[in-house]
């Protein structure tokens, strides 16, 4: 029996991902998992890349995860996963397994969108029936705060520290989502936490769809973000009501925004509180709050169009390339 | 301490959710009160807790978790209470 | 029960792993190696096999793929070479340490730069301490031979640890020899089903992989591989047994070859030792006493065993496919010499390098070294205890 998508009746579940993990206090990636877990309507196996998650989550003879779980190495959850998903094809084809279960492989935005990009792409292309959910605090935390291609413009991280000379990052982010969109999968979405039921829909539609799917989720960081440690959900609500972090989803190659807020703010009300911006509120760096206001807008306006774009006009869809049927 | 002849081999983990065996509430250095009178069983605090610390029955929450509560206070935070009123404050820990 | 056929390496492995039939293949082509996993794949293809293959974007994620695979719960095989396995180093020793059974079929070549196709054993050798077991082939029946032992030797319950096979890439893995096959039955019966050991497909029994281990019990982890690791020869051994049953060849932890009564004895791994064989012979026409020492199972070496074997010669000359860098002496030499340090009684031991990147081991060079072993027996001078043979000066 399917359960509601109430916190009600969610939680009669069974609790999957457990208490006593090594995570800091007030971090957004159990949250990203807890709700995940809840969401998820089959028995699960995780693979997951080397980050903060997997340390906290697993170490010496204690594991949170209540379901079989697998970390090998950084940058490759995708290929470890596909490896796992292969089992599990050729021993139900074999007749050795009757259960249905599904895969998903959790990696951070440092071993997604950097040292796990390559292996990422390779099992999206692959085709295999399996969802990847990065969980994106924007730097390689667990080693201290390094800069990933997920660090937003203008962060200050420890190794772009913000100077004299150079004022913290200065590319933009990387659009992994987007990315992975462009492989042709059948589903990629970014998800929030503080909108928790459009993140467990959003996961409910991934594991429900054969083939692979992408969800990148905004997961606060209390300690690289420099913000407090009670405002991981605050602040991936602001993130989503600035449209720094836009919920929207790409089905089969159309773009759907799942969630537009009703009283947008300005990217300066995410960015305040987040000490590793505090540089860019000094008169010579008002340039940087300028050109993260401006790029966040232009994608938000480019995503509209997208949305747009591919509504149905006059009874016509706008052609989708064919994707290969995922069997 | 396991002996060398004792570890598991591979290092594989055979007992799920183990980590209870390992209580966080002691890295607290604030802790979460539950006013029930102004609780209105929005089940957020429950939703939105990192260590799964809110105890849940019947679709109604009950007491905290004190043996992993972190005290990182989103609970409290997102509490929306009842007319102005939360129903769960920060304290310090120990007082 | 045999069939005997001209193959080549590549093909021998290939069957081998037909015959094994494993669950998952996660692979990426690279020469030489390539044709293994081409052969490999028409198999598939056309239903020969049940395999289900994850055509993998890089060695690393070939490798890491079968780790998934073989803790999935499964029978994981692969074929590489040279930087492909260099590509996939950091997760060999991963594999081992997760104490995965996967079965590696290598055509060793060596490594860059300069980039170089051709076949020495420096990709094998700069692996040596990852914790996988390593079976060397002379030629393509060894090949097939060993591939097939692979298999057992790695699922055995008391191994659980990767295992690769070794041959000289192009000299073995493409030159077409005379072999045997045994029959797919016979082979497959012998080899055996798979059996799990904490698989993640159980789902009613969920087991964690991979944990982090801290200062308090990495190093009681690293005995506990060590203490397994000093097992394995003694399965060698059993498998070797029952192997010859079916097949009517014998196999020990390495090969001795009219070592015996020899005076003085050449340890070379590899194609390298059939040349040298052959020479021998020739020698031993004349009356005189040179023997072969040809290891197999190179990790974990069997140490104990090799010092005995040798430790009655005068004079042994360690034939090395590859070197290590730093003015040292090449691994297989280091091994041989830790093996007879500590006899009061021992060989007087030469280093050659040789076939680097593929550069021919002729039959003049086996006699070059034979003979510089019969001066020394002489007048017990050793010019120089490393050399390169067969380079330009």
């Amino acid at each position: 029996m399917p359960t509601s998508l109430s916190l009600k009746e969610l939680s009669k579940k069974e609790e999957l991902f457990s208490p006593g993990h090594r995570l800091c206090s007030g971090c957004g990636a159990p949250i990203v998992v807890k709700m995940v877990m809840l969401a998820a309507q089959y028995p699960i196996i995780a693979a997951n890349a080397t980050g903060c998650l997997e340390v906290s989550s697993c170490i010496s003879e204690y594991t949170a995860w209540k379901i079989p779980w697998m970390h090998s190495a950084f940058e490759n959850a995708a290929a470890t996963m596909s490896g796992i998903e292969t089992m599990y094809r050729s021993l139900k084809k074999q007749g050795k397994i009757s259960d249905e279960i599904k895969f998903i492989a959790f990696g951070g935005d440092g071993g997604t969108y950097d040292i796990g990009f390559q292996s990422l792409s390779g099992a999206m292309e692959r085709g295999h029936d399996m969802t990847y959910i990065c969980y994106d605090n924007g730097a390689y935390m667990n080693t201290g705060i390094q800069r990933s291609s997920a660090t937003p413009f203008g962060a200050d991280t420890t190794t772009c520290p913000a100077g004299s000379k150079c004022p913290g990052k200065l590319q933009q982010r990387k659009d992994l989502t987007k990315i992975i969109a462009a492989h042709g999968v059948p589903y990629v979405a970014q998800a929030s936490p503080s909108h928790w039921q459009d993140l467990m829909k959003k996961v409910r539609k991934a594991l429900e769809i054969k083939g692979p799917k992408f969800l990148n989720i905004i997961a606060p960081c209390n300690r690289g973000w420099r913000s407090q440690t009670n405002d991981a959900i605050r602040l991936s609500r602001l993130a989503v009501d600035t449209n720094y972090w836009p919920l929207f989803e790409i089905e089969n190659g159309v773009t759907r925004i799942t969630h537009t807020p009703k009283d947008k703010k300005e990217l300066m009300r995410f960015l305040k509180p987040q000490g590793r911006f505090k540089h860019m509120f000094t008169s010579e760096n008002e340039w940087m709050l300028t050109a993260a206001q401006e790029h966040v807008d232009a994608y938000w306006e480019r995503l509209q169009r997208e949305q747009e774009c591919f509504a149905p006009q006059n009874g016509t869809r706008l052609p989708n390339p064919e994707h290969l049927n995922w069997q | 301490m396991k002996t060398w002849k004792e570890v598991p081999p591979g290092a594989v983990i055979t007992e799920p959710g183990s980590s209870r065996k390992f209580k966080t509430g002691s890295w607290r250095a604030f802790r979460p009160k539950w006013i029930p009178e102004n609780c209105i069983q929005c089940l957020f605090c429950w939703i939105y807790c990192p260590d799964m610390s809110v105890k849940v029955k019947d679709g109604k929450r009950t007491e905290f978790d004190y043996d992993y509560c972190k005290g990182c206070g989103i609970c409290a935070l997102e509490c929306p209470g009842k007319k102005g009123n939360k129903a769960i404050v920060m304290e310090e820990e120990g007082k | 029960m045999h069939r005997k056929v001209a193959a080549n390496g590549n093909e021998a492995i290939a069957n081998a792993m037909r015959i094994a039939n494993p669950d998952v293949c996660g692979a990426y082509p690279i020469t030489p190696a390539t044709e293994i996993m081409q052969r490999f794949t028409t198999f598939v293809s056309n239903g020969k096999v049940k395999t289900e293959m994850v055509l993998a974007e890089s060695e690393h994620s070939a490798m890491s793929a079968c780790i998934g695979a073989a803790a999935a719960g499964g029978r994981v095989a692969t074929a590489t070479s040279s930087q492909g396995m260099a590509l996939m180093w950091e997760m060999l020793f991963i594999a081992s340490g997760l104490r995965l059974p996967i079965v590696m079929g290598m055509a060793n070549r060596a490594l860059s730069a300069p980039i170089n196709i051709h076949g020495d054993h420096s990709d094998g050798m700069g692996a040596r301490d990852c914790g996988w077991i390593h079976l060397y082939c002379e030629n393509a029946q060894e090949a097939f031979d060993n591939m097939l032992m692979a298999f057992k030797l790695a699922e055995h319950m008391d191994v659980r640890l990767p295992v690769m096979v070794g041959m000289d890439g192009f000299i073995t893995s493409h030159a077409i020899q005379t072999m045997e096959w045994i029959d797919d039955e016979t082979a497959a019966n012998f080899i055996g089903e798979y059996k799990s050991t904490n698989p993640l497909l159980d789902i009613k029994n969920p087991v964690s992989y991979g944990p982090l281990i801290l200062a308090d019990l990495y190093m009681e982890y690293r005995k506990a591989q060590e203490h397994v690791m000093s097992g394995v020869p003694k399965v060698v051994l059993d498998i070797a047994k029952e192997f010859e049953q079916i097949s009517g060849r014998k196999y020990g932890l390495f090969e001795e070859y009219r070592l015996d009564d020899a005076e003085v004895a050449i340890v070379v791994m590899s194609s390298a030792a059939g040349t040298t064989k052959e020479i021998i012979d020739q020698f031993r026409e004349k009356g005189i006493k040179v023997g072969l020492l040809k290891p197999r199972l190179f990790r974990p070496f069997p140490y104990a065993e090799v010092g005995e074997a040798l430790k009655h010669l005068k004079a042994v000359a360690v034939l090395d496919r590859a070197d290590c860098f730093g003015g040292s002496h090449g691994p297989l030499y280091v091994d041989i010499a830790s093996a007879l340090y500590n006899y009061a009684q021992r060989p007087v031991l030469i280093n050659k390098i040789f076939g680097l990147g593929g550069r021919d081991y002729m039959p003049d060079h086996a006699e070059y070294v034979i003979n510089e072993l019969l001066q020394i027996t002489k007048d017990g001078k050793v010019k120089s205890v490393k050399e390169y043979i067969g380079v330009r000066e």
